[in-house]
């Protein structure tokens, strides 16, 4: 038996609801593919992504007048937490939970016409040019430079750890547009077409053998004044915005109750489940992840009285992380020897060789070493834990 | 589940912050503890006034009907107050146990003389040799024609030097460690044959070893049914398990901000020490432990009344678990970022940490509430 949610009837049906409909809908070769932890293409995000989008569930958090929903926070959640749950890709935030919401709070009217709809439909796919070589956990000290030329800006400078940059058709990006002026002060919101002349990227291996992020050149990349979200060196401003927006989903309770259960199944297979110390360390993490559950609930209930999200989004992304490494880091040690073997080949749909063992999960080392990533990203655990020592405690 | 409180419930944290703020300082905390009793008759009377004996009391039996959300707040602030009174015993335990076992007869009586204070309960939940499982008892109770005879031992019976009468589950039929064939029997602490060690606890409560030496008691004396008294025990173990989750988070509540305005005002190299980041993040990590347990403990409380019993032994156990885990971390950090002062018994860190540790140990520390969880996942039908 599962610590399930105990939601009012009328939130109940609609959890139900989504349930059968990703069963409905969900095309079974993208299920399959994410339940056997095969990487996943473009084509599996968009395809189900225009599906949810053809059911009116793609972007609930947008107001209704640009496509999304009048949904409570609390079904907002049921809807995201229930997608995740279930074997689907995962929803690709950088368009409809990053840049959008920047843009339809400071956008041009031209701006929310030209990218809105594309990014509700996924037509567009979208990246986020923010951190530098130089420029990680300290944002704010980013050096490209993007110099005005008549009615364009001249963008130079480099960008890493772009996730997805290779897909990408747009990206979102922090520019100096002013060198003298305080850090924070001369940093401008661009939207920049990654077809333009002078966008190079540039694949990073990953320890998991992955290849999700990039490094971005831009080299005299002409982006037009009109490209600009809002004024000119406000730009940190909306990134601020960006960062305080849809924090809940930053939990991502859903996705951990899919990899409870894997864990679980992978130790039953291992006849690791009767190991009581193994068992134990399960139950820590159920127990954790119940919490979490219930914080994220206090948060929306705060929210839905009209209460700003603060620092909880910080304790939740700390936590949510945290048991997200954890999971990944026991499905390891369920596998025990046969964590070993690395073979990425098994990773790819079409390899249709034997497996190792049979049902051998080639996917889960590579999982626990990529999601090392997830205490790093999105501003580090360390960094939370200083906006949390200030916010809650004056430090 | 609702996680936002009513205006109820925040009045009723308003007036135990009250109470807090001006009844009951920790100075008169210490004198209370020390005391002969280890408890305050005036205070108790206080609890009565304030209506708290009869929170959690149905209204049907001249309670108040509070929900187990209500109780949370409340014990929440005793965690706070780091509060001596018997309160768990008496009212958690002794009344809910009436109330859950008792015949209407039995409720009628009791029920009103705890609500208004004139009587105080004591549970004998552990035997010497049961550790946390209530259903190992060896204490027997044998009839006797129309009357019961008890023999046998009870460990760490919380508040019973103070109490008017006790509870003790004793085996009617069965051998020890059955499930069936328990019987809650409600009789005189000064019963014939009731032999009482008391002693102190390390956080400045009273707790005592009893021993039964052929106590007779009347057919009166039955709380409930005859064999049937292990569910009951359970049901009102697990709202007790929440309970005390709910003071742990009001203990560690007080720990984080003693420890922050010590991290302000200690100045070591120059400045204060909070300026440095390892004693800061150290201070998140324990604001988050205690978030984290408060989260679990609401959601325990708010679900428990639309549970199966399945699930609310789950969601005690789960709460009882994560505050055990928050209260050993939040408790050793917050004496440790004291420095020697922390150490001092002079200081109410140190009194903190220690219920903090006892309440761990108190009916079920967090290794057998895992442990609880995993058995009744495996058990409990999908």
């Amino acid at each position: 038996m599962e610590l399930g949610l105990k939601l009012p009837p009328e939130d109940e049906a609609f959890r139900q609801e989504v349930r059968a409909f990703v069963a409905a809908n969900l095309p079974d070769d993208i299920r399959r593919r994410v339940e056997e932890g095969k990487t996943l293409g473009k084509g599996d995000h968009v395809t189900w992504q225009k599906i949810l989008y053809r059911q009116g569930w793609i972007a609930p958090h947008w107001p209704v007048e640009h496509g999304g929903s009048d949904m409570s926070p609390l079904r907002r959640f049921i809807l995201q937490e229930e997608l995740a749950a279930q074997p689907t890709p995962r929803i690709i935030p950088f368009g409809l939970h990053m840049v959008a919401p920047v843009i339809i709070a400071f956008g041009s009217d031209a701006q929310k016409e030209t990218y809105l709809p594309r990014i509700l439909a996924s037509d567009d796919w979208w990246c986020q040019g923010y951190s530098e070589p130089g420029s990680g956990s300290d944002l704010a000290s980013l050096k490209t430079r993007a110099v005005r030329d008549g009615d364009h800006y001249v963008v130079n400078g480099q960008k890493t750890w772009t996730t997805w940059a290779q897909h990408a058709d747009m990206m979102f990006c922090l520019v100096r547009t002013d060198p003298e002026a305080k850090q924070q002060e001369g940093i401008s919101f661009l939207l920049i077409d990654m077809t333009s002349p002078g966008v190079e990227v540039r694949p990073i291996t990953t320890i998991d053998g992955g290849q999700e992020i990039n490094e971005v050149f831009l080299t005299d990349v002409r982006v037009p004044l009109e490209n600009r979200v809002g004024e000119e060196n406000k730009g940190w401003t909306y990134a601020k915005f960006l960062l305080a927006h849809e924090r809940t989903n930053v939990a991502e309770v859903g996705r951990s109750r899919r990899w409870l259960r894997e864990l679980e199944k992978l130790a039953r297979e291992e006849n690791m489940l009767d190991d009581p110390v193994f068992r134990q360390k399960i139950i820590e993490t159920e127990i954790e992840l119940a919490a979490l559950e219930s914080m994220v609930l206090r948060v929306l209930a705060d929210q839905s009285q009209g209460r700003q999200v603060g620092p909880e989004a910080s304790l939740l992304k700390i936590k949510g992380t945290e048991i997200q490494q954890a999971l990944t880091e026991l499905m390891v040690e369920a596998l025990g020897p046969y964590a070993l073997p690395h073979t990425p080949e098994a990773l790819d749909d079409r390899w249709n060789e034997e497996p190792l063992r049979p049902g051998h999960p080639a996917h889960v080392t590579p999982l626990y070493f990529n999601w090392r990533k997830a205490s790093i990203y999105g501003g580090s655990n360390e960094i939370q834990k200083n906006i949390i020592a200030k916010a809650v405690f004056g430090f | 589940m609702e996680l936002t409180f009513t205006d109820e419930q925040i009045l009723l944290r308003e007036s135990a912050d009250r109470f807090l703020e001006r009844d009951y300082g920790f100075d008169k905390r210490q004198r209370i503890a020390a005391s002969e009793g280890g408890t305050d008759p005036a205070v108790w009377q206080q609890f009565a006034e304030l209506g708290w004996l009869a929170l959690p009391i149905g209204e049907e039996n001249m309670g108040l009907g509070g929900s187990m959300v209500d109780l949370a707040l409340l014990m929440e602030a005793f965690g706070r107050g780091l509060v001596v009174e018997p309160y768990l015993s008496s009212v958690v335990l002794g009344a809910g146990l009436i109330e859950a076992a008792g015949t209407k007869d039995q409720k009628d009586y009791f029920l009103p003389q705890i609500a208004n204070g004139d009587l105080k309960i004591a549970v004998a939940m552990a035997e010497p040799e049961s550790r946390y499982d209530l259903h190992r008892i060896a204490t027997t109770a044998r009839r006797a024609g129309d009357d019961w005879q008890l023999n046998g031992k009870k460990g760490v019976v919380l508040d019973a030097p103070g109490a008017d009468k006790l509870i003790v589950p004793a085996r009617t039929a069965g051998s020890n460690g059955g499930r069936g064939g328990i019987t809650l029997f409600l009789f005189d602490r000064n019963s014939e044959g009731v032999i009482l060690t008391s002693s102190a606890t390390g956080d400045g409560r009273r707790a005592a070893e009893i021993e039964f030496s052929n106590v007779t008691v009347g057919a009166g004396a039955v709380l409930g049914t005859v064999d049937d008294g292990l569910a009951h025990l359970d049901l009102i173990a697990d709202r007790a398990c929440i309970a005390l989750a709910a003071e742990a988070a009001g203990a560690m509540t007080v720990l984080i901000d003693a420890t922050r305005d010590y991290l302000g005002a200690r100045e070591q190299f120059g400045g204060a020490i909070g300026r440095f980041q390892v004693l800061q993040h150290r201070l998140v990590d324990m604001f988050a432990e205690k978030e984290m347990a408060w989260s679990m403990v609401l959601r325990a409380a708010a679900s428990f009344p639309d549970s199966s019993s399945d699930e609310r032994a789950m969601l005690a156990s789960a709460a009882k678990a994560r505050a055990g885990k928050a209260g050993a971390f939040v408790g050793q950090q917050a004496v440790q970022l004291h420095g020697g002062i922390g150490m001092t018994a002079e200081l109410p860190v140190g009194h903190y940490f220690k219920r903090l540790t006892l309440i761990d140990a108190t009916l079920g520390n967090v290794a057998y509430h895992q442990q609880r969880f995993a058995a009744l996942k495996d058990e409990a039908p999908v």
